[in-house]
């Protein structure tokens, strides 16, 4: 069975009338596998990120979603992660007065508890960090300032990364990790993904991103086109290039065509 | 709010007015009857009145209260600073505890002691100094007692300052003389023991503060105000500070006191010429809480900070009155107050910056951030300048609001508990004022107390989570 089984997930946003924004998403991620899901702004990607993480201001309509042979649907935001599922955020939240060691160390040792070993002493967790942060190029002084607070959008990025190897987590979803990044920083954030995933080949990776330079440095087994809440399209790395080169204009009258399709065999008719 | 202003005959009663201490000098004699006379003619203020809109001092107003007996065998051990403090003044329901107190180590020159003693002795300063700051007559300034000696009408008359001067017993009087420097805080530790029986009379106490530095005096000075919890009582508190130029005070208040208790509080503080005064302010007791604290910035390139703390829940009240007055020109202030109020509690700040015209290159700025823990708690926050110079830069902002659910989610998408990242949330907001605190005594008890209230370990101190601020101060 695969890692990660997401069947049919539907999912909009969890306020009276809220907008549906993931209308079937079907997707399987085995073991070891790095998946891209490329789309535009607005076709669901960050929401599958964030409905697959927990978050609660999206409400799943229907669908269902395994993780590891385990209903993930049923699982709160933190015994998700606790499970193994890291989100590198799209947005990273700034928390004021929270230093970044205080806040890994909390995370790591809740983890750590929950799988039944025992917590890091300051010790021990120092030597972790400073290990990754060696592999991520990051400054010493990261540790001591508040989560993200007054970060450059690099910093931030970077951060998320570099809290992933930290958690070291089974399945890591990178919304949008690319974005805000100069070619340079790119290169670092790209090459601490890449030997995360030597060093577990078990990891599995999801990938999110608007653009195919990204895909230059973390190859994907698999490239899927997200189109209005559905994968549309699904194949090897070589998608990425035909995106680039043709747009997601000719993805859309696929994603129309299918809609239409399923519409008919309901014996609905759409425009 | 359903508090009505009493019938101005009823006020009288409440308080009962001791005619005792006939041996007083005149000049005490007459300050007190002036206050009096004050507290008669003005009665309790009412929420028809700007500064009373949001707090309801109906539970004190109703009241009658008797004035509370000192104790000198307390058991002060749970609230004295110990040896982190140089010296400790003890007060058992507003009576000085020489017993009870440490004054050891007093260099001859300055004075730190019991203000009865002071009065007795016939201090010079006292009688130039007492009320003669702390302002509670509407008159015109005519530069006698209870006017706010060279104060201008910014600062408004207090009733409760004149109860507490009409009631003028005891207290701490402290004189730290030119170039005095005090190693380790002052503790002024008032607290509070009188229980209550059935159809008894309210304890109540009237505890006065006089501190005098000249110049180039560096001093911390605590004032802890504490009960046992569940006791009814009133404190009344009034404490005035001259402080001369070039001087570094540090000032801490911490109200502790039992949440059925009434803590009523004014602070009056002179600043003089390049004087830094840091005052920071952390309330977690009373069941009312009122304070006023005026600053006034009287010489140039004097600088203030207030910085405030409320963590309350319940049913406690807490209002916070700031004034800060720009006197003259090229001082900054700062200013944060925090209110971090669950169940039903209710807050209230309101920070008044008056810039003088010639307050020139005035630099000030003032936040006020709220938590809301609870669908039912509450909070009113009023920024307020009133600015008379044309070069100045006055900011202010102010936030009221839950826990940030995206910062919540951050933490829980990193392994940590919904509730665990709650109250973490919530010690890191308390914690940016605490770890301004530098008296580390107070800082640690402050935070242990927050961490206790919000189910974290006891350990888990600003040192932990340790997000230095580079501006904190």
């Amino acid at each position: 069975m695969a890692m990660l089984e997401i069947s049919n997930l539907h999912a909009r946003v969890a306020v009276p009338g809220g907008k549906d924004i993931l209308k079937g998403v079907n997707l399987s991620v085995n073991a070891g596998e790095i998946h891209a899901i490329m789309g535009r702004n607005g076709s669901g990607k960050s929401t599958l990120c964030q409905v697959l993480a927990g978050r609660d201001t999206y409400e799943v309509t229907s669908g269902q979603v395994f993780y590891e042979g385990k209903e993930l649907l049923a699982l709160s935001a933190e015994e998700r992660a606790r499970e193994g599922i890291f989100l590198a955020f799209q947005y990273p939240v700034e928390i004021p007065g929270v230093s970044t060691a205080y806040f890994l160390k909390a995370a790591v040792n809740a983890c750590r508890k929950h799988r039944g070993q025992e917590e890091l002493d300051a010790m021990s967790f120092l030597k972790l960090i400073k290990e990754k942060q060696a592999m991520l190029e990051i400054d010493q002084s990261f540790m001591n300032r508040a989560v993200n607070e007054g970060f450059s959008g690099g910093e931030k990025k970077r951060n998320e990364v570099f809290q992933m190897a930290v958690m070291n987590p089974r399945l890591g979803l990178l919304d949008e990790t690319d974005s805000g990044l100069d070619i340079d920083a790119l290169k670092t954030v790209a090459g601490g993904v890449n030997k995360l995933h030597r060093q577990d080949q078990q990891r599995a990776l999801v990938v999110v991103t608007h653009y195919q330079r990204l895909l230059d440095y973390i190859v994907p087994d698999f490239v899927h086109v997200m189109i209005d809440g559905r994968i549309v399209e699904s194949g090897g790395k070589e998608l990425a290039l035909e995106l680039e080169s043709k747009g997601y204009g000719s993805f859309e009258e696929e994603g129309m065509i299918a809609r239409n399709a399923e519409a008919a065999a309901k014996g609905v008719q759409v425009r | 709010m359903t508090y009505v202003a009493p019938q101005k005959p009823a006020q009288l009663a409440n308080f009962a007015f001791a005619g005792s201490d006939n041996n007083a000098a005149p000049w005490l004699s007459e300050l007190r009857f002036k206050a009096r006379e004050e507290a008669r003619r003005r009665g309790y203020p009412s929420n028809k009145e700007e500064a009373w809109r949001f707090t309801n001092i109906g539970p004190i107003a109703k009241a009658s209260f008797r004035i509370a007996k000192g104790n000198n065998q307390t058991d002060v051990s749970p609230y004295s600073l110990g040896s982190d403090a140089a010296i400790e003044l003890v007060f058992v329901n507003g009576h000085f505890s020489s017993r009870l107190s440490k004054i050891d180590r007093l260099p001859p020159e300055v004075t730190i002691g019991s203000l009865r003693d002071a009065i007795e002795a016939e201090h010079p300063i006292v009688q130039d100094t007492l009320a003669h700051y702390a302002r509670f007559t509407v008159s015109p300034s005519s530069g006698t007692p209870g006017d706010g000696r060279g104060l201008s009408a910014k600062f408004e008359a207090n009733p409760f300052v004149a109860f507490n001067t009409a009631f003028i017993h005891d207290g701490a009087f402290i004189h730290l003389p030119s170039h005095t420097e005090i190693d380790g805080p002052i503790h002024l530790l008032f607290v509070s023991t009188t229980t209550n029986g059935a159809g008894e009379l309210i304890a109540c106490s009237h505890p006065r503060v006089l501190v005098v530095a000249e110049n180039h005096v560096t001093a911390t000075l605590v004032e802890s105000y504490v009960g046992a919890e569940g006791q009814t009582y009133f404190t009344n508190a009034v404490t005035e500070m001259v402080i001369g130029d070039e001087c570094h005070i540090d000032h801490c208040k911490l109200n502790q006191e039992s949440r059925s208790a009434f803590h009523v509080a004014t602070m009056q503080v002179e600043v003089g010429r390049q004087t830094q005064f840091i005052s920071q302010s952390a309330t977690t007791g009373g069941k009312i809480t009122r304070n006023d604290l005026n600053v006034s910035l009287n010489g140039e390139y004097a600088e203030a900070t207030l910085n405030g703390l409320v963590v309350i829940s319940g049913d406690q009240h807490c209002d916070n009155h700031t004034l800060l007055a720009h006197e003259k020109a090229h001082c900054p202030s700062h200013e944060l107050y925090k209110h971090v109020l669950d169940s039903h509690a209710s807050g209230v700040f309101k920070g008044k910056i008056y810039v003088r015209q010639d307050a020139q290159k005035t630099d000030s700025k003032q936040t006020s951030k709220s938590l809301l823990l609870s669908d039912d708690a509450s909070m009113n926050s009023q920024p307020a300048l009133e600015i008379h110079a044309d070069d100045v830069k006055c900011t202010h902002g102010s936030t009221i609001g839950p826990v940030d659910e995206e910062m919540v989610f951050y933490l829980r998408s990193r392994g940590v508990a919904l509730e665990a990242a709650r109250h973490l949330l919530t010690y890191a907001f308390a914690a940016d004022v605490t770890r301004r605190i530098k008296v580390e005594p107070v800082r640690r008890r402050l935070e242990d107390f927050i961490a206790s209230q919000h189910g974290l370990p006891l350990d888990l101190r600003i040192t932990d989570l340790g997000a230095a601020d580079d501006k904190a101060r």
